[in-house]
C-alpha cells in the first residue's frame, strides 16, 4: 500500500517532468554566457559579446540570450549554476579561470549543455574552444622585428600561463624571422584588467628603449600609451584603431561569432555532441584587422605571413623549437610542436632574454 | 629625457589619483566619519568626468560633472549615515557597490569614445632645468592643483579654528555637542568635500591617465586611498609621501621587470602592499598605539544619547 502510494507519486512527478520537458522544447533556446570583465572592456569580454549578439541577429526569435558580466573567477559557480538552474539550454563560460566550476554545473546539470572557452576538461555535455592566437603573434612580431628602430620591442603581459607564454614565443619568433639582432623586453602587469597599470606597464617598456609594443592584457591602455608617445603597437582582443589611430599596425581580432551560431544551430537541430575546436586564421576564429601605419613591403610581407599560415604552409611553432638554454623541444607534431605542446607551453625560446616567472 | 626622468614623471601621474582621493578621505574621517565608499565615489567621478568631457567636448566641464557626480554620491551616504545614524562601514561598502553599478550605467554610451590628452602646462625657462624642469614645471594642473591641495588641507586642519573644530568633533561628538559645535553640519561639509575629492580622482583617471572609460577602470585606487589614510596617521604630509611612495613602488616594479632583474613579478607586484603594512608597523611600534585615529571615527552620532 505504502510502496504503491510510493510509485504513483513517482509516475507522476515522472509525467509532470514529461510534460514540463515537453513544454520546454517548444518555448525559446535560453542562452547563457559568463563573462570574465565588463562588456565594456574593448577587448576580450566586448568580442564574446559581439558573438551573442551575432547569435540573436542570427536566430532572432528562436532563441533569448542573456549574460553575467564580471564574475570573478574565484566565484562563478554560483553564477553558472544560476543559468542552468534557470533554464537555459547553451551556457558559455568565456575565462579560463571558469574551468573547474564549469565542469562541476555540468555534472549537476547533464541536459543543459555547456561551453568552456580556453580549457581542457570536457564531458558529455562540455565542449571546449579556443583560438590560436599565437598564430596572429607571429605575423605581429614580424612586423615588430620590421618596424623596430631601437632593435628592442616589448611585451604587456596578464600572467604567465601557457597562453601568454606561447604568445610571445610566437611574437618573438616571427621578430627573430625577419631581424635575428632583434631583443625583447617582458612586463607582467599580473593583472587582465587594469587600465592604469598597463599604461604604467607600457610606459616602463617605452622609457626603457623598446618602440613597438604588444600586449596581452585586455585594456587599450598599452597601446594608447604607445600613441602618446609617438611609437608602435598591436590591438589586442578588438580593434582599437580608435584609440590609437597612428600607433596601431593591425590587430588580432578574436571572431567568436561564427562559432558562436554554429553551436547554437546544432543545439537547435539537435546535432550537438561534445567537442574540442581550436581554430586559427583559417577557422576565421582569428581575424587580422587592416595592417596600417607601415610601409608597402612590410604590409606585403605581413599579408604573405598571414596567407601563408592560413593554408598551412607555415607554422610559427615549427621544429626546430629551441629554449631559452639551447635544448631543442622534442617535436610531437608533424614537423611543428603539437597543439598539447603549445598550449602547455612553459618555457622561452632562445633569445628572450627574460626569466619566465614560474 | 632620460629614463630616470621619465621614470619620475610616471611615478607623478600614478600618484596623483590616489593623494586627491586620499586628501578627500582623510578630512571626512578627521571629522570622524569612515566613508568605505571612495571606490564607488571614483568611478562616478569617472564615469560622469568622460560622459561630460566627450558629450560638450569640453575638459573643464568633465572635470566639474567628476567633482558634482561624487559630491551627490557622498551627499547620499551623508543622508544615510548622519540623518538616519546608520551604520557607516555598511552604507559605505553599500556606496562602493553603487557607485560602482550606476558609473556602469552612465558609461555604458561611451564604452569607445576616446578624448584627446589634457596637455600639461608649461612653464618657461624653469621647465627646461635639467631632471627637475620637467619633473616640476611641465605637469598637468591636476598635479599642481593636488600639492595644492594637500597644503590647503594641512593649513585648515592645523592652523584654523574652523578645523579645530572638525578636529574636536572628529574627536568626540558627545564633547563637542555639548559645547555646542555644529557637528551635523560640520560633518556634513566634510563628507561632501571626501565625495569631491574621490570624484576628482576618478576625473583624473579617465580624462589624464587613460583617457578612455570602461567599467571597473578604478580597479581597486579607492581601497589604495583608504589604506594611505592609516598609512599618514591621519596627517595631509603623510598622506602625500604615502601616494608617492606607493606610486614610486608601483611604476618601479613595472621597471625592475623590463630592466631584468630577474625578480619574479608577482613578488613585485606586491611590492607597494608590503611597504604599506610595514609602513603601518613603524608608526604603531613608535608610538605604541592605534596611530592618531579620531576617536569618534567610525560612530554613528544621535544628540540625545
Amino acid at each position: 500500500m505504502f510502496s504503491r502510494s510510493i510509485i504513483g507519486i513517482l509516475a507522476g512527478a515522472a509525467a509532470l517532468a514529461l510534460s514540463a520537458g515537453g513544454a520546454a522544447a517548444q518555448q525559446k533556446l535560453k542562452i547563457g554566457f559568463i563573462y570574465v570583465g565588463p562588456v565594456g572592456d574593448h577587448g576580450w569580454s566586448y568580442q564574446h559579446d559581439v558573438g551573442r549578439k551575432a547569435i540573436e541577429k542570427a536566430f532572432g526569435d528562436k532563441v533569448e540570450t542573456t549574460y553575467v558580466e564580471s564574475v570573478p573567477e574565484a566565484d562563478s559557480e554560483r553564477a553558472i549554476e544560476q543559468l542552468a538552474r534557470t533554464g537555459h539550454g547553451l551556457v558559455f563560460t568565456t575565462s579560463f579561470g571558469f574551468m573547474e566550476p564549469t565542469v562541476k554545473v555540468a555534472r549537476k546539470y547533464p541536459n543543459v549543455k555547456f561551453e568552456h572557452a580556453t580549457g581542457f576538461k570536457r564531458a558529455p555535455n562540455l565542449s571546449t574552444y579556443a583560438a590560436k592566437f599565437h598564430e596572429g603573434r607571429y605575423i605581429i612580431g614580424q612586423i615588430a622585428g620590421k618596424m623596430s628602430k631601437s632593435g628592442t620591442i616589448g611585451y604587456v603581459g596578464a600572467f604567465p600561463i601557457p597562453e601568454v607564454v606561447a604568445g610571445i614565443n610566437a611574437y618573438f619568433l616571427g621578430a627573430q624571422s625577419v631581424n635575428p639582432d632583434i631583443k625583447i623586453k617582458v612586463v607582467w602587469a599580473n593583472s587582465w584588467y587594469d587600465p592604469a597599470k598597463e599604461a604604467d606597464a607600457a610606459k616602463a617598456l617605452l622609457d626603457q628603449g623598446v618602440d613597438v609594443i604588444a600586449q596581452h592584457t585586455d585594456s587599450p591602455a598599452p597601446i594608447q600609451a604607445a600613441e602618446a608617445r609617438g611609437k608602435f603597437g598591436f590591438g589586442q582582443a578588438s580593434d582599437m584603431e580608435r584609440f590609437a589611430p597612428k600607433a596601431q599596425l593591425t590587430a588580432i581580432v578574436d571572431n567568436w561569432s561564427d562559432y558562436y551560431v554554429a553551436r547554437t544551430k546544432a543545439v537547435l537541430d539537435g546535432t550537438w555532441k561534445s567537442d574540442d575546436t581550436w581554430g586559427g586564421l583559417a577557422a576565421n576564429m582569428v581575424v587580422m584587422s587592416p595592417y596600417k601605419n607601415m610601409p608597402d613591403d612590410v604590409k606585403k610581407m605581413a599579408e604573405e605571413t598571414e596567407a601563408a599560415i592560413r593554408s598551412g604552409k607555415l607554422n610559427p611553432f615549427k621544429c626546430p623549437v629551441v629554449k631559452q638554454d639551447g635544448a631543442e623541444v622534442e617535436c610531437k607534431g608533424s614537423g611543428a610542436l603539437s597543439d598539447e605542446q603549445v598550449l602547455g607551453m612553459n618555457f622561452y625560446v632562445k633569445g628572450v632574454d627574460d626569466k619566465l616567472p614560474q | 629625457m632620460t629614463t630616470f626622468e621619465a621614470i619620475l614623471l610616471t611615478i607623478v601621474t600614478a600618484s596623483t589619483p590616489l593623494l586627491i582621493a586620499a586628501m578627500g578621505e582623510l578630512v571626512t574621517e578627521r571629522s570622524g566619519v569612515l566613508n568605505l565608499g571612495v571606490e564607488g565615489m571614483m568611478a562616478m567621478g569617472a564615469a560622469c568626468s568622460f560622459a561630460a568631457a566627450v558629450t560638450f567636448e569640453s575638459t573643464l566641464l568633465g572635470v566639474l560633472a567628476g567633482m558634482v557626480a561624487g559630491t551627490l554620491m557622498a551627499a547620499l551616504f551623508a543622508l544615510v549615515v548622519l540623518g538616519f545614524a546608520a551604520n557607516q562601514v555598511g552604507s559605505g561598502l553599500a556606496l562602493t557597490i553603487l557607485g560602482l553599478g550606476l558609473a556602469g550605467l552612465i558609461g555604458a554610451p561611451f564604452v569607445g569614445a576616446r578624448r584627446d590628452p589634457v596637455p600639461p602646462i608649461d612653464i618657461p625657462v624653469l621647465s627646461e632645468l635639467p631632471v627637475i624642469g620637467r619633473l616640476f614645471f611641465e605637469q598637468d594642473l591636476f598635479v599642481y592643483g593636488s600639492i595644492a591641495l594637500t597644503v590647503l588641507v594641512a593649513f585648515y586642519l592645523n592652523r584654523t579654528r574652523s578645523g579645530l573644530m572638525l578636529r574636536s568633533i572628529g574627536e568626540n561628538h558627545a564633547s563637542a555637542h555639548g559645547l555646542g559645535l555644529p557637528v551635523w553640519r560640520v560633518r556634513f561639509l566634510a563628507i561632501l568635500f571626501g565625495g569631491a575629492c574621490a570624484g576628482l580622482a576618478g576625473t583624473y583617471l579617465a580624462l589624464v591617465y587613460t583617457r578612455f572609460w570602461s567599467p571597473g577602470m578604478t580597479a581597486g585606487r579607492g581601497w589604495i586611498a583608504l589604506a594611505l589614510v592609516v598609512f599618514a596617521a591621519w596627517r595631509p604630509g603623510w598622506a602625500l609621501v604615502g601616494a608617492y611612495i606607493f606610486g614610486a613602488a608601483t611604476v618601479l616594479q613595472l621597471h625592475a621587470q623590463a630592466a631584468q632583474f630577474g625578480v619574479p613579478s608577482q613578488v613585485l607586484s606586491a611590492v607597494p602592499y608590503l611597504a604599506t603594512i610595514l609602513a603601518l608597523l613603524l608608526l604603531s611600534i613608535r608610538r605604541g598605539r592605534a596611530v592618531g585615529a579620531p576617536g569618534s571615527l567610525g560612530l554613528p552620532f544621535v544628540p540625545d544619547r
